[in-house]
């Protein structure tokens, strides 16, 4: 899927937006690593991409077909058609619901109920959970087998674009390594269009096809306005 | 020189049982509620069956009877006997609280839910009626409301939790608010998730134990509520053997000079309440132990 950002202005704040102007576009089947330093806006531009957070101004298109709405008013097939792996796994993961529960939430939740079955049992070996994690709940595992929960969720809908906002900064070598190899299989299969936002140019060059950093979007935000997120 | 024990370790101030000892009274506290509230609620389901003696039956050459073998707690001044109004009683305010709240906890809980989720507009429009609904006096709405219908159960029940479901209204509002802006909402919206969808598997499930401790806290002040309606002549039948009915009709012989009539039925109402405030209190640990002070009884 072709994503198309344009001139988007965002944040939380109308008068000190965090993203301004920023103009971003990945062709179909691309791999792009989003560089940029912390609190520059890189995560409230992945959000407005995935849809969960509305610009003041700009627009953002899909396959040529621009959004309209955002959360909740953007439609249920393009919401879905887009997969979001977010930071921090134990905020990203409802803290009732079993592994299983969370990865099957998804096709429960867009009335596929019969194929949670079958879409459990094959992406839980996919990510690297074994059986024994599944019944846990979110407390009861590491922030990696969380994070590989998470992943299998954002993969379970078969998403054309998958938007992993830094995904692996809580991991450890191995569990990224891992994570990173799940989404290239995945990619391989599908040819899945990837936005890859992290703050490490080592992984993201050796994951993604084209490295874009942050002051390459559009005009760069003024220095003392790049402020954290809450 | 004298050889003295080493200054440095002073005695540590005994103004707080810390550790173990503290833990061992948080679960004597616990155990006692929960013994009390067993035993109320055995009381009130097997004791009316099983024990086959007419609570109204009147003996007037038993009349004002004080405490003794035959009646431990004394008789009225019908000659019915106390111990047995009094579990009739506790049974019917029992009922009439736990219901009420049940009632006023769900009513609160939709209305908190519905605010939060919807925002906007419909959350103004919603907590401006609660806000409105809270500024009249509780008991002068519950007497409004109890006095539309003929007296009875249903009345009353309605009128408490018509006046109580408000901060359960508030306190779920807050919470459903906090929940709202976590990321794992944000994935379940990305997951294709409806507002339904995500008020009733992840927004709901996370305010119930809120909901439930709110609803907990309000059954002995819905209780409350009914012995003050029933106390005013506005509540249960006359005839009905509710603990507000009973210190009512207890109230002429108090002055008298016979206390049991009253000091019974009152004790009926206060022990219950302190049982359900202790076990309530630990939840509220439990479940929130950094703030203490924010649901009181």
């Amino acid at each position: 899927m072709r994503l198309e950002i344009r001139s988007v202005t965002a944040g939380h704040d109308r008068s000190a937006p965090v993203v301004r102007d920023a103009s971003l576009t990945l062709a179909s089947g691309e791999a792009v690593g989003l560089l940029g330093p912390s609190g520059c806006g890189k995560s409230t531009l992945a959000r407005v991409a995935a849809l969960l957070h509305r610009p003041y101004s700009g627009t953002v298109s899909f396959d040529g077909v621009p959004v309209t709405g955002w959360r909740h008013r953007a439609p249920r097939a393009l919401r879905t058609a887009v997969g979001v792996v977010l930071q921090q796994p134990r905020l990203a993961a409802d803290p009732r619901l079993t592994l299983a529960d969370l990865i099957a939430e998804p096709l429960r939740a867009t009335g596929r109920r019969d194929e949670v079955p079958v879409r459990v049992r094959d992406l839980a070996p996919l990510v690297g959970l074994t059986p024994d994690l599944l019944p846990r709940r979110p407390h009861e595992v590491s922030d990696g087998q969380l994070q590989r929960a998470c992943l299998a969720r954002a993969l379970v809908l078969r998403p054309r674009l998958l938007i992993c906002d830094e995904m692996t900064a809580m991991l450890d070598a191995s569990t990224t390594a891992a994570l990173v190899s799940v989404v290239e299989t995945y990619r391989r299969a599908t040819g899945a269009t990837l936005l890859a936002v992290g703050h490490d140019p080592v992984l993201l060059a050796r994951w993604c096809d084209r490295l874009v950093p942050w002051s390459a979007l559009g005009a760069p935000p003024a220095a003392g306005d790049a402020r954290p997120r809450p | 020189m004298t050889c003295d024990a080493p200054t440095a370790l002073p005695t540590a101030p005994a103004w707080r049982p810390a550790g173990p000892a503290r833990r061992s009274w948080r679960t004597l506290r616990v155990g006692s509620s929960a013994g009390v509230l067993a035993a109320v609620v055995v009381a009130v389901l097997v004791v009316p069956p099983l024990v086959q003696l007419d609570q109204q039956a009147v003996h007037l050459h038993l009349k004002l009877r004080p405490p003794g073998l035959d009646h431990p707690f004394g008789t009225d001044e019908l000659g019915r006997d106390l111990l047995l109004r009094c579990v009739h009683g506790l049974r019917v305010s029992l009922f009439v609280g736990v219901s009420a709240a049940l009632v006023a906890a769900v009513l609160g809980t939709a209305v908190g839910t519905l605010a939060a989720t919807l925002g906007g507009w419909a959350d103004r429009i919603l907590m401006r009626a609660v806000d409105a609904v809270a500024s009249v006096p509780h008991l002068l709405l519950g007497v409004f409301v109890v006095a539309l219908w003929r007296p009875g159960v249903l009345p009353v029940l309605l009128s408490i939790a018509a006046t109580h479901w408000l901060s359960t209204a508030r306190i779920v509002r807050a919470e459903v608010l906090s929940l709202r802006s976590r990321p794992f909402v944000d994935a379940a919206i990305s997951g294709g998730a409806s507002r339904w969808r995500i008020a009733v598997r992840h927004l709901v499930p996370g305010v119930l134990p809120q909901a439930g401790l709110a609803a907990v806290l309000s059954v002995p002040h819905a209780m409350w509520h009914e012995s003050a309606l029933s106390f005013l002549g506005l509540g249960l039948p006359t005839h009905m053997a509710s603990l507000g009915n009973l210190i009512e009709d207890a109230r002429g012989s108090l002055l008298a000079g016979q206390w049991w009539p009253t000091l019974f039925p009152g004790l009926f109402l206060v022990i219950p309440t302190l049982a359900v405030a202790g076990l309530a209190g630990a939840w509220r640990e439990r479940i929130n132990p950094r703030r203490r002070s924010e649901l009181t009884l």
